[in-house]
Formats: structure tokens, sequence, C-alpha cells
């Protein structure tokens, strides 16, 4: 061990040191930090604020088109922008030592309608990115979205973070100017003080003579393989939820187009003057999106710096593995009743469901199976089962695939006995969703509710069912549009409720019957409101002051 | 609903809601916009200048050339008994820089390699105030020499954000200041 370590320096040993150390005593720190309940306070109290933020932006924006709910789809479109604009700023790009700064420069200046507001936007953009997926990042901490089957999402989010850093950092330096130079030399001394590096990588750039034209050759590749790189990550990253949300809605697209070009026309990005490295420029308009580290390290030092950013990545790294509740039973498919039609496969928003072939006695060809480390045990596979209709007359009711914690049969008694006891002139039944506001607090001897894991748990024949067996009406709720803690439950009702998707609610159900409304769990007011609105209707109806069945209003 | 709400809703969506769009974006905007430059970096003082010390130079060989006796080659396989025994290990190099008579680092770097083999290579940079100074620099780069074996004294200006830069390079007649 001690040869080991005077074989590769002093500086080795320190940094392997203060890893380790920093690692065990950050495990900890962070073990007891999470285990602790000031955390989970304190997340819940960012949470509530963060959703005040949504729900008002969901006033000015509508939810489809609020950037809060579609930060990955904005980082996509973003990211997109950059390319674009980084295609044409390579087609001029010279990349000789006399000619690049010259290039973008006369570019800039000669071409600013084009070529200038170009580069500006690449700048923007790029910028923007870095805001949008530090948000993101972020935004997914505090909804607490980073345990059990979210964890590979989490994990591949982490390189990307840092692949976007280095490409941003090295897109600065193809400038050439004053703040490229600080940067670039700012950068390599913190990489040579892990000390891997026979000759420090900073003596490049000592005297004028040392850079050269394969430098920014060099600094090109960079540029072009770090965002291919990048863009891997993303695939990568987006591989295990289905249908991912990468394509902003048209207005958000061009509002956020637009914001960038009149930036980019009010404020166009200049250069500072060319880079002389016998000249330390004084005074430096850092880009914060990405020239901090260079910043911070002088004003700290290398090591902090090492030591903070690999704290942050650790901690990133390690948030999967923090102790959490227990983890609520996966779907369990019944081959006897399964058919092999497909539907909680194409339902499922995060690819646990897969079909394979049969090798039982049955006819049908597929069967679905289940893998139980991506299962978010959200039942949306159970309401898209066409199996999960109460009206079968099989004695105990049983679904193809179905939640252990609240299988369909016992939703069917509950409902049944729930009917049975309500008592009043009109009888309603509201199905709502964990995950959003609590219908518990609606039970009233007129009104039977009953929460479901999510509201895509719901097969729709249970609303006619429920009007069978004696209810008026029938009132359904989830989480908000856009804000589905399972990611697409509440869009897959809805459109299972406007018969658009299978299974479908069947016409013998008057709209007049049915009330549908998406609120979160800071709507718990919306919804009773809602609720003694639609009482009053259905009562007027029964008396004759509306007409019964009228075709109107299905959604709030 | 009444007539009046019906207004509301209608000035909500087709004024207040575009108009809150747009100062919306314009926040965004400004956002990138200001933290894309600004609050400014103060890298120096408008007094200060830099001195950059760096060099990559093997040191000299710690020890000479010594003959095996006869009993040491006799030890040897026969195809190993070389004459001569020459160890690779090299010095590290010493170096003092001292600015108006004030030592400002002091560093002793030793030789890279698992063998102790390699070059010594060292890189530091100092914020100095800006205008005339007396810069010394002494070197040593053999642990059989006594004292330093190079020493520069130059009186250097240095204006404000100059970046001057201590080299070494035994070729180039040894300490080089530019």
């Amino acid at each position: 061990m001690r040869t080991w370590a005077q074989a590769f320096g002093c500086r080795l040993t320190q940094v392997n040191s203060a890893w380790n150390t920093a690692a065990y005593y950050g495990s900890c720190a962070v073990t007891r930090w999470m285990t602790d309940p000031m955390f989970e306070t304190l997340r819940l109290f960012a949470l509530s604020r963060l959703q005040a933020v949504e729900a008002w932006f969901d006033g000015m924006f509508g939810a489809r088109c609020n950037p809060w709910r579609h930060l990955g789809a904005l980082g996509f479109l973003l990211f997109w922008i950059v390319v674009a604009t980084g295609v044409y700023l390579y087609a001029v790009l010279d990349t000789s030592v006399e000619g690049v700064y010259q290039s973008i420069e006369q570019l800039a200046r000669e071409q600013w309608y084009l070529g200038g507001l170009i580069r500006s936007l690449h700048r923007y953009a790029s910028d923007a990115f870095m805001a949008v997926m530090l948000l993101h990042v972020v935004k997914e901490l505090i909804y607490g979205r980073f345990h059990g089957f979210r964890w590979f999402s989490w994990i591949s989010g982490i390189p990307l973070l840092w692949l976007a850093l280095f490409a941003g950092i090295v897109g600065f330096w193809l400038v050439w100017d004053q703040l490229a130079q600080f940067s670039a030399i700012a950068s390599m001394e913190w990489l040579d003080w892990l000390g891997m590096f026979a000759e420090p990588l900073v003596r490049n750039f000592l005297r004028a003579e040392s850079v050269n034209d394969r430098f920014f050759s060099l600094l090109v590749f960079l540029h072009i393989g770090l965002p291919l790189l990048l863009l891997l990550g993303l695939w990568i990253h987006i591989q295990r939820v289905a249908r991912p949300d990468t394509r902003t809605a048209p207005a958000l697209t061009w509002g956020t187009l637009l914001a960038l070009l009149a930036l980019s026309l009010s404020l166009p990005v200049q250069s500072m003057a060319p880079a002389d490295l016998a000249i330390a420029p004084r005074e430096l308009p850092v880009d914060w999106f990405y020239l901090a580290p260079n910043a911070l390290m002088y004003q700290w030092s290398p090591a902090v710096l090492w030591f903070v950013a690999g704290a942050v990545t650790l901690l990133l790294v390690t948030l999967p593995w923090m102790p959490r509740r227990k983890p609520q039973p996966v779907a369990q498919v019944d081959p006897a009743n399964c058919n092999g039609c497909g539907r909680c496969y194409v339902d499922c928003p995060y690819s646990a469901v897969t079909m394979r072939e049969r090798t039982d006695s049955r006819k049908y060809a597929r069967i679905a199976v289940v893998d139980g480390d991506l299962c978010a045990s959200c039942g949306i596979c159970a309401g898209s089962c066409p199996s999960s209709t109460p009206f079968r007359s099989i004695a105990e009711l049983v679904s193809g695939i179905d939640m252990p914690q609240l299988p369909i049969g016992q939703l069917r008694s509950r409902l049944k006995c729930s009917i049975a006891r309500l008592k009043g002139e009109v009888k309603i039944v509201v199905f709502g969703c964990d995950r959003a506001a609590d219908v518990r607090t609606l039970q009233r001897p007129d009104t039977a509710a009953l929460s479901l894991m999510c509201s895509g748990q719901l097969p729709p024949a249970f609303v006619e069912y429920a009007l069978r067996q004696g209810a008026d009406g029938v009132m359904v709720t989830g989480c908000s549009e856009c804000d589905c803690a399972y990611r697409l439950g509440n869009t897959w009702t809805h459109e299972r409720l406007l018969r658009e998707r299978e299974p479908h609610l069947r016409r013998t159900v008057a709209s007049t019957e049915l009330r549908v409304l998406w609120a979160g769990s800071r709507d718990q007011a919306l919804v009773s409101t809602e609720l003694d609105t639609f009482r009053d209707e259905l009562d007027k109806r029964k008396r004759g002051e509306l007409p019964p069945h009228e075709r109107g209003r299905i959604y709030a | 609903m009444s007539g009046g709400e019906s207004m509301h809703d209608a000035f909500a969506s087709k004024i207040l809601r575009p108009a809150g769009q747009v100062v919306l974006y314009g926040a965004f905007a400004a956002f990138i916009g200001v933290f894309s430059a600004w609050p400014r970096y103060h890298q120096l003082r408008d007094d200060q200048a830099l001195i950059k010390l760096s060099f990559t130079h093997p040191g000299q060989l710690k020890s000479d050339c010594r003959r095996r006796t006869p009993e040491e080659l006799a030890k040897l396989a026969p195809n190993m008994r070389a004459p001569m025994e020459c160890a690779r290990e090299r010095s590290p190099v010493d170096v003092e820089l001292a600015l108006d008579g004030q030592v400002i680092a002091r560093r002793v770097v030793p030789p890279s390699g698992l063998s102790k083999d390699g070059a010594s290579t060292v890189y530091e940079r100092f914020v100095v105030r800006a205008g005339d100074h007396e810069l010394a620099v002494k070197l040593s780069d053999s642990v059989r020499v006594t004292g330093f074996n190079y020493t520069k004294e130059q009186r250097v200006r240095l204006d404000p954000g100059r970046i001057l830069i201590v080299d070494f390079n035994a070729e180039k007649g040894g300490i080089l200041i530019q």
C-alpha cells in the first residue's frame, strides 16, 4: 500500500483520503438528513410552495403550456435550438489560432441580423438549457421522485448535468477572447489540482505560442462530441418512461423561441478583446450558468470546489437508496383472466408491462408480464383491463391484471356496500385519487367516496355500475391536468370517459349523470364546491326543474 | 352565470392572460440575459498583477554511476553483469522566489515517476501589487550542490493586469523571466 501511494504521488493519496473521508461522512450525514423528519417537513413545505407556483402558472398559461409542468420537454426544445444554431456557427468558424476570434467577430458585426442573432440565440438557449435542467432536478427532488422504480431516470440524469456543463464551457473557449482565456486557464488549474497529468495542462496557456490551430480543432471535436454524448444520455434518460414528454406544446415552443429572440436582439452577445496570455483580464462578464465553477475556484480553492462538486454529485447519486416508506405491492397478472389484449402494456406509464408468448393451454397468443422493479404500483393497468368490468357474473371478480392492495373485486364490493348505505334524496358516488384532493372528506350520508391509488385505476364500467346500483350521479376526480403523480393516469381516464380510449364509458351513461374534475391536493375546496353544484343539479333534475339526462358538460 | 362574470372571464382570457404571459416570458428572458453576464467577476484589482511560477525540469541524477565490485558482479546473473551501476533517481528541484527582498515562495518539487526519474513540475500563481519590483529567483536542481546553482535577479515593471512568467530551461540559460 505504501509503495502504491508513493508511486502515484502524495497528491493522489491526499485526494483519495479526502474523497473517502468525504464519502463516509457525506453518506452518514445524508442518511441522517434523509431520515430526519425535519427533511421531510422541509420537503413538504417546498412542495406546497412549488405547487402554488405551478397552480398560478396554470392559471396564466394553461396546464399544457405551463413551463413548470414541462421542464423536461422545454429542455429538449432548448437543446434542439442550440443544435440548430450551432450548425450555422460551425459553418463559418475558422479553427485557426489567428482566425477563430475574427471569424466569430466578423459574423457578429457584419451579419448581425442573421449570424449575430444566431450566435446570441445559441448562447442564450444554452444558458436557458442549463437553467431548465437545474430546475428540473430541483423540482423532481422536491416531489421526491427519485426512489424505487424511478432510480434509473434519476441516476441517468446526473451525468447529463456534467456533460452539459463541459460542453458549454468548451463552447466559450471557441471564441478565444479574454473570457475564454480566463475560463480555459481556470479550468486547467482546476483539473491540474488532481495531479493526474505528467505536466500541468495549464502550461499550454502560459505563452501565446503554446496555443496552436490543433487546439481549436480539438475544441470543435469536443464541442460536437460532448453534445452528441449528451443526446445519447438524454435518450437513455427517458428509456424507462412510456410516451416521454419531449415535445412542448406549440404555444410554449413559440413563446420560448420569441423570448430568446427578443433577448438576442435587445442584448446581443459580444466578445471581449482577443485573448492575450500576457494580460490577465481584471473584470469579466462571467456567464454564471456555465462559468460559475471557474470564478468559484478562485474564490474558494480548487480543493474546495472539487469537494463541493463531488459532494453534490455523491448526494444526488445516493438519494435513490436513502431510507423511505415501505414500497407498495406491485401489479399482478392472473393468467386465467388475461386474454393478452395488450391494453395494460400500452397504458403503463413506466413500461413495466410487457407482452410475452403464452406457454399454457389457453387459446390466447400472448400474456402480460409485470416487471416488479419498474412497476409504480399505480393501478393504471387494472383500469385498462377489459376483464375489470364489475358486470361480470362470476362469483369472485378477478381481473387479468390487478393490484393486491386494492383488487377490482374488492373495489366492487366496497362500492356496492357504500351505495347500499347511502341515504337521502340525491345519492352520489365520488371516485378520487390518493395523490390528489382527498375525497374521503366529502363522505356524507348521501355521498359515498372511494379513493383509488390513481384515477387511472378506475375502469369506466364502474361509473355505469354505480348508477345501476342506485346512485343518481357519479363524480370522478384526480390530479390536475398535466400533473398526474403517475404521469398518464388522469389523461387515460379523461379519454376513457370521453369514449376516445378503450375501455370506454358506454353511451348508456348520460353526460349529466357524470361530473369530472381534475384537481390537485391543493384544490380541496374546489372539489367540495363542484360536488355541491353537482348535487344541486341532480336534485333539480329529480324534481323536474331541469330536464333529465340532458346532454351537457361532462367536465367542470 | 351572470353577465358580469362573463365579461370578467373574457377580460381575463383575452387581455390579462396574454399580457401576463408576455410579462412572464419577458421575466424569463431577463433572468437569462442578466445572469449570462452579471454580476461581473473581478479576477484582479486595478492595482494588481500576476506572477506565474511554472517549469518542467528534470533534476540532476541524485548520485553518480559507480563501478560494481567483483563480489557484487558475481551475485548477479551472468547476463546482468554490467560493470557500472547507475541510479535513476533524480534530485528534487528547489526553487525560491523573492519579490523586493521578501521570499514569497519556496518550493521543493519532487521528481515524478515510479522510480522518481521524471521531471519536477510546478505551476503556481501569485497575485502581487502592480508597479516596479526587484525579482530574485533561485533554483537548485541537484542535491549534490550546496545552495542554489541557478540564480537570477531582475528589476521588473508589472503593469496592472500584466502576467509575468518565471520559467526554467537549462538549454536556454536557466531561469527565464518573461
